[in-house]
């Protein structure tokens, strides 16, 4: 198990080092989005399985959709179709590979080894982390509700333009 | 199966968070900019996991949901920001926008 949190970590910066110093926004991307999934892995081998999961489903998932969203949006043009072709070159994409290969490595490793006992004696179970969430916690829980309303409010203005200046761009 | 040491743990998230750091300061581009303020409080989160890992209470995890949705508020704002920032000055240069009225 410690074997997999040394690796898993070695990958999550040597993922970050190489997403900092990307030029192309897609590329730092494939690679950040590496790094989250290593952070995962190091998750689970701390007993946090449930937050392993919500790093995949929302960090990998949800806000990482946002940004290819993003880019992708300003990247629109005549242009764009060859640009993407160009991006997509299979040098830039084999350095992802591999390491995504490493943790499928671990994951599948994790999945022999552990062999639905879990992971080690130190496993926080969700039941725990969700007593916790709406127990002592409710109050936050009801701030970060208001939080994420007012993300959605403030996106939503600054997104929003007046019906006569749409057509200008 | 023993467990991973908490100082190794903490060397991690510290690794991770100076990465960030470098990103913000270093890159300027604002798209590498969000990217890197989100690594920072991913590393910060996972400081709290392994604190709480290290004395088996759900407290850390409770935090790291709490960072979660801060972060996803953060990157919808931060993401409509950059879009307006590409309307107004065609570029995402943090230069580009140095000199603002008002």
């Amino acid at each position: 198990m410690t074997m997999v949190f040394y690796l898993a970590g070695g990958v999550a910066i040597l993922s970050t080092a190489l997403m900092i110093t990307r030029l192309h926004a897609v590329h730092a991307l494939l690679y950040l989005i590496v790094s989250l999934l290593a952070v995962s892995v190091v998750f689970y081998t701390l007993g946090a399985p449930f937050i392993a999961a919500l790093e995949v489903v929302i960090y990998a998932g949800a806000i990482m959709v946002l940004f290819v969203f993003v880019v992708m949006l300003l990247n629109l043009g005549e242009e764009a179709a060859r640009a993407e072709r160009a991006l997509l070159k299979p040098s830039m994409w084999t350095g992802p590979l591999i390491l995504a290969a490493i943790l499928m490595a671990e994951f599948v490793y994790l999945l022999a080894a552990s062999s639905g006992g879990g992971s080690g004696g130190a496993m926080i179970v969700p039941r725990a982390v969700g007593a916790s969430l709406f127990g002592p916690y409710l109050i936050g829980v009801e701030l970060a509700s208001m939080l994420l309303l007012g993300g959605l409010v403030g996106a939503y203005h600054l997104g929003w333009r007046p019906p006569s200046s749409r057509e200008v761009r | 199966m023993e467990l991973v040491p908490m100082r190794d743990g903490f060397i991690l998230a510290a690794a991770l968070f100076a990465l960030g750091l470098i990103g913000v300061l270093v890159r300027r581009n604002v798209i590498f900019i969000l990217m890197s303020i989100e690594v920072m409080l991913n590393a910060a989160g996972l400081a709290f996991v392994v604190a709480g890992a290290r004395w088996g209470q759900p407290d850390g995890q409770v935090v790291f949901l709490f960072i979660l949705s801060m972060a996803a508020a953060e990157v919808s704002v931060g993401l409509a920001l950059v879009l307006e920032l590409h309307r107004q000055y065609k570029s995402l240069d943090t230069d580009a926008i140095s000199r603002m009225k008002g």
